[in-house]
């Protein structure tokens, strides 16, 4: 569990992060909450050259009411994202899944940015925000620009970020009262997702996404036009896997995989129509 | 002075708080890495990537070059170094086989996990960097990872054996020759089942750590270790590494668990001592969680058949056992003795005639050593008779509890003589099943059932059950002698009574989370009429403790705390010779009470203990021929096991649709006789019934078919959190043993022996109707699901 030699760099401002790794490019990986990059590098599995820690950026930790959505920075925490307010008004969904989120220790330290910037399809936040259609701020040397959730992820662990670009906020729009429900299945609390689903339904519409079905999160787009178009909810459940390409794992095979996906979207659904 | 006749309050039986605990919670206790060692070389351990591979070359120059590395050893490098191979204490057999094991690989590695390199340095970083710069070319060679295949001898690991096979033991009981085979043609019900018992990784929360450490005036090195049996360690090591026994300390500092994983002589121990020796300056390691995983023994490991044979009342007639028992690469300490432990409970707590035929083949893997796992052999037998009960039951198409009460050894049959000559102290088994059934209301959940579980319905309940015994409390030396373990059963205890009338307890028991200090101090405190707070516990170094056996095996209480209340009453016989003397009485006139002596009748003739520790210390009025001081030593055999026993009872939902199971109740009644301090007794409930839920939902060591652990991190091996478990309902029955003073019985492995059978036997029950009569272990989601898949598939179309 020791890693393997790196350098250090602490950042103090987006801005002073970002000049920090233009100069240091791909041998250099931004330090946030450190509950994806640190277990990766005491395994020796990740071995970056250099860290810059963006843990003590200031700004950065915020949730704002900014109208039609939510403006929650980066480096805001899960516990943060679960006990806000504004949040549980507006996007009620993203802060339920924020709950879920490991255990109460990973919730304390591990940051929203950080999850979505992994680009990890088993977390729940990347599937989270994709449900409700946020949109991802990313800033570079050239200044700052807006990603879809839905255009962001690109493959396992593989985003669109480039190597100086920074997740610096995500804009969630508000939920208007739409119900919604998130379903985590796994074995232990604390494991990540075998099969996670989160959903919204405002009458004939709805939104739903994936976690962990394959190497992104996934919308599934059938789900919500089969809905869209006045589908039991039975019947659009039966389409949960349409777009998704999931593995095969010591926890669950494809077949079951795509079995447990049909089972709880019908059931986020169904909580989401109540 | 006033002596009161009553007697006063026993501290026996009360909810006393553990004194381990401040210390364990403020982070003050001192585990073996955190002694602070100055100079001490950090050992790091490189470790074969293959299942079976030849070890072609290896080139160590790259790492020699890295800042702070002092060294670097091969096998062959150390091989003029050890004096014997690493032991194996228990030789079931005249022929095992038993391949020669040492702390590094030279030509061959036989598991994934296998030291090939030892690497000395100044820090701990440098020692992992040096793992990295060492290059082995490996020749890979097919593994054996399948108990069958291994059977099969196709591919022999250890060529120089010519077998896969260790050793096979056979047990078989018979009134008249050929009545087992009798018995089951004479049977009107039969049954036939195999279940697997699959490897588990003890993953004790501390992993393993060692600190060697030679003395720099003389002769003698202390070994420092996160064991269970510094004892045993300490002769075990002296033998392999060649030192004069007398020039080894071993020395226990806290322990973070074992569940038998640190009842173990290690590679890593052996280094350690090797390379401090031989560079004199101390050498630290310590584990790796994934190394953990993979070079630390793990439990269970077998697979099971099991024949019972029943008349028209489902009384059963014989019980016909077989057993594969896998013994991974190497046989460790005491690696086959596991499969023997169990081969007397495959009868259960279940009266049956002398017709019984066990027989276990252990074989040889490329996978890591098994060893003794938290109940070791037992779990797996009672597992084994428990789910074939209920196949009978189904069989018999009767409840499954009303087959067992048909079944039980009556309570007026005890101390009961079994079919195996073993004689059961004390018990009551229908006692124990009829509270458990009321603590979970049997009859309401049956109804509740009833209604529940219609067709259709997609969350079914189900009731489980087990009653067991566990033969404990090791052990009377002759029956291990029987069984041709190495050593002797016994425990040695030393009750020292100071000059101001404080106690040292001295224990040969060497406690990893037990509570032995909190416990021991009580049998002194009521034996001797002092406060708890004066006694304290001294133990787990050979240098105070010098004899002992150790801890494992429910064995502490009734053998190291029975021989600790014998010492106390030694002490007592002592000092009422010298209390006679000055009080100027027969010995016989003189009563013990409440710390007091005084003459039986005349209550103001009387002598506190504390001014006869005083008198015994300053010797100015012994009676003649008495020596000073007031401390006496015991080393006591046990005539018997312990044999606790008890019911546990779970209520679970399965989700049909995903496979899950959740435990909506669980009911624990044991019984180990007499209990010191009830907390500890829930404590250790508690987690043996965790450990045993983990063994039926959550926890394998999942093996790749080259050999490669998939399961090597938490992340994947699923030790469950106290989340992912329900609420434990402790009951008890108390039915004293009558093999020991205290009435005592062990209870560290009882909750992990129960548990396993009562979760599988529910899911089984929840899913009857759709005509599921097996389940393998553990039963995830996953393996839920398809089961009710094949099973609706294949019967109801």
């Amino acid at each position: 569990m020791i890693p393997a030699a790196f350098d250090y760099k602490r950042a103090s401002s987006a801005a002073e992060a970002i000049s920090l790794v233009s100069q240091y490019g791909s041998d250099a990986k931004f330090l946030a909450g450190g509950h994806s990059l640190l277990p990766l590098m005491k395994l020796r599995l990740a071995q970056p050259a250099m860290l810059i820690d963006i843990g003590r950026v200031k700004d950065l930790s915020y949730i704002k009411d900014a109208g039609n959505h939510i403006a929650i920075g980066a480096l805001t925490r899960h516990m943060d994202v679960e006990t806000s307010k504004v949040l549980h008004e507006h996007a009620p969904l993203l802060s339920h899944a924020a709950g879920h989120v490991g255990d109460a220790q990973v919730r304390h330290r591990g940051t929203i940015g950080g999850s979505i910037a992994h680009a990890d399809p088993a977390s729940d936040l990347p599937a989270t925000t994709l449900a409700l259609g946020a949109t991802y701020v990313v800033q570079g040397p050239k200044g700052q620009r807006e990603i879809a959730a839905a255009n962001f992820y690109k493959g396992f662990l593989e985003s669109d970020l480039a190597a100086d670009e920074m997740l610096v906020e995500i804009r969630v729009p508000k939920m208007q009262g739409a119900g919604w429900s998130f379903q985590k299945f796994n074995r232990r609390a604390q494991d990540w997702a075998i099969v996670g689903v989160a959903a919204w339904r405002r009458k004939g519409e709805a939104g739903v996404a994936l976690v962990n079905m394959g190497s992104t999160p996934i919308l599934a787009t059938s789900v919500a036009g089969a809905i869209a178009k006045g589908a039991s909810i039975s019947d659009a459940a039966a389409m949960a896997s349409n777009e998704a390409d999931p593995q095969s794992d010591l926890n669950a095979s494809t077949e079951y995989r795509k079995h447990l996906a049909s089972v709880l979207v019908r059931r986020a659904l169904e909580a989401a129509s109540k | 002075m006033t002596i009161t006749e009553n007697k006063p309050t026993s501290i026996i039986g009360t909810r006393l708080l553990r004194r381990e605990d401040p210390p364990l919670l403020t982070g003050e206790a001192k585990f073996t890495n955190d002694l602070n060692i100055p100079g001490a070389l950090h050992l790091a351990v490189l470790r074969s990537p293959f299942a079976h591979a030849r070890i072609k070359s290896i080139n160590v120059s790259a790492a020699l070059k890295i800042a702070g590395v002092v060294a670097v050893y091969t096998g062959k490098d150390l091989q003029s170094t050890w004096a014997a191979p690493m032991p194996c204490a228990w030789p079931v057999t005249a022929d095992m086989k038993n391949p020669p094991h040492f702390p590094l690989a030279s030509d061959k590695v036989n598991y994934v996990g296998d030291g090939v390199a030892a690497v000395l340095a100044t820090n701990e970083t440098a020692s992992r960097d040096a793992l990295d710069a060492i290059d082995v070319e490996y020749e890979p060679l097919q593994a054996v990872v399948d108990l069958e295949d291994a059977l099969s001898d196709k591919n022999v690991i250890h060529k120089d054996l010519g077998t896969n096979k260790s050793y096979t033991w056979p047990l078989l009981v018979e009134e008249t020759p050929g009545c087992v085979e009798e018995a089951f043609k004479k049977a009107k019900y039969k049954v036939k089942e195999r279940y697997v018992q699959q490897r588990l990784i003890p993953m004790a929360m501390e992993p393993r750590a060692i600190a060697a450490v030679p003395q720099p005036f003389g002769g003698d090195i202390t070994l420092y270790s996160a064991t269970q049996i510094p004892h045993i360690l300490k002769v075990m090591t002296a033998l392999t590494l060649g030192i004069p026994e007398q020039q080894v300390r071993v020395v226990a500092p806290s322990v973070g668990g074992g569940f038998g994983s640190k009842l173990d002589v290690y590679a890593e121990e052996l280094l350690c001592m090797a390379l401090a020796r031989k560079h004199n300056t101390p050498v630290r390691w310590v584990e790796e969680r994934s190394e953990n995983a993979q070079a630390t023994i793990q439990g269970r490991g077998q697979i099971q058949e099991i024949e019972l044979a029943a008349d028209e009342k489902g009384k059963i007639t014989a019980v016909r056992v077989r057993i594969v028992g896998d013994m991974g690469a190497y046989l460790q300490l005491v690696t086959p003795g596991v499969p023997l432990l169990g081969a007397f409970l495959y009868a259960g707590v279940y009266d049956i005639p002398k017709a019984y035929d066990f027989s276990c083949t252990s074989v040889f893997t490329n996978l890591t050593p098994t060893d003794a796992y938290r109940g070791a052999g037992r779990p797996e037998a009672t597992y084994a008779i428990e789910m074939a009960i209920e196949a009978l039951a189904r069989e018999m198409k009767i409840d499954p509890f009303e087959l067992r009460k048909r079944n039980y050894i009556k309570k007026e049959q005890f101390p009961y003589t079994a079919f195996s000559g073993l004689t059961y102290d004390s018990g009551d088994h229908l006692l124990a099943a009829e509270k458990a059934a009321t603590l979970t209301d049997l009859a309401g959940v049956r109804a509740q059932q009833k209604k529940q579980n219609v067709p259709g319905a997609t969350k079914l309940l189900g009731v489980g059950m087990s009653s067991y015994f566990e033969m404990c409390g090791l052990a009377p030396s002759r029956v291990l002698a029987s069984l041709n373990y190495s050593a002797g059963g016994w425990e040695a205890a030393t009750v020292r009574v100071l000059p101001t009338n404080k106690v040292q307890v001295i224990t040969g028991t060497s406690p990893h989370g037990q509570g032995h200090e909190t416990s021991w101090a009580m049998i002194a405190s009521e034996k001797l009429g002092v406060a708890p707070e004066d006694v304290d516990v001294l133990h787990s170094d050979t240098a105070i403790s010098a004899l002992g056996l150790d801890t494992y095996g429910s064995r502490s209480l009734p053998v190291g705390g029975v021989a600790i209340a014998l010492a106390c009453d030694k002490v007592i016989e002592k000092a009422k010779l010298i209390a006679a003397h000055q009080l100027e009485c027969a010995a016989e006139d003189l009563q013990f009470v409440g710390g007091t002596f005084s003459v039986k009748g005349s209550p103001d003739r009387a002598l506190p203990l504390a001014a006869i520790a005083f008198g015994a210390f300053t010797a100015h009025n012994l009676p003649d021929g008495c020596e000073p001081n007031l401390e006496a030593q015991v080393s006591y055999d046990p005539p018997n096991f312990s044999w606790p026993f008890g019911t546990h009872m779970c209520v679970v939902e399965v989700d049909t649709e995903t496979g899950a199971v959740k435990i909506l109740k669980y009911i624990a009644v044991d019984d180990c006789g007499n209990q010191i301090n009830p907390l500890i007794v829930e404590g250790q409930v508690h987690g043996g019934v965790v450990q045993g839920i983990a063994q039926a939902l959550f926890e394998e060591a999942v093996y790749d078919s080259d050999g490669n652990l998939k399961t090597s991190t938490l992340a994947e091996y699923l030790v469950p959190a106290a989340s992912d478990v329900p609420a434990i309902t402790t009951g008890h029955t108390i039915t004293p043993s009558p093999t020991n003073q205290l009435g005592v019985k062990g209870i560290g492995e009882a909750g992990t022996i129960g548990a396993a059978p009562t979760v599988m036997t529910a899911i089984i029950d929840a899913l009857s109707s759709l005509g599921v009569t097996s389940m393998a272990m553990p039963a995830s989601p996953q393996t839920v699901w398809k089961t009710i898949q094949e099973a609706t598939r294949g019967g109801k179309k």
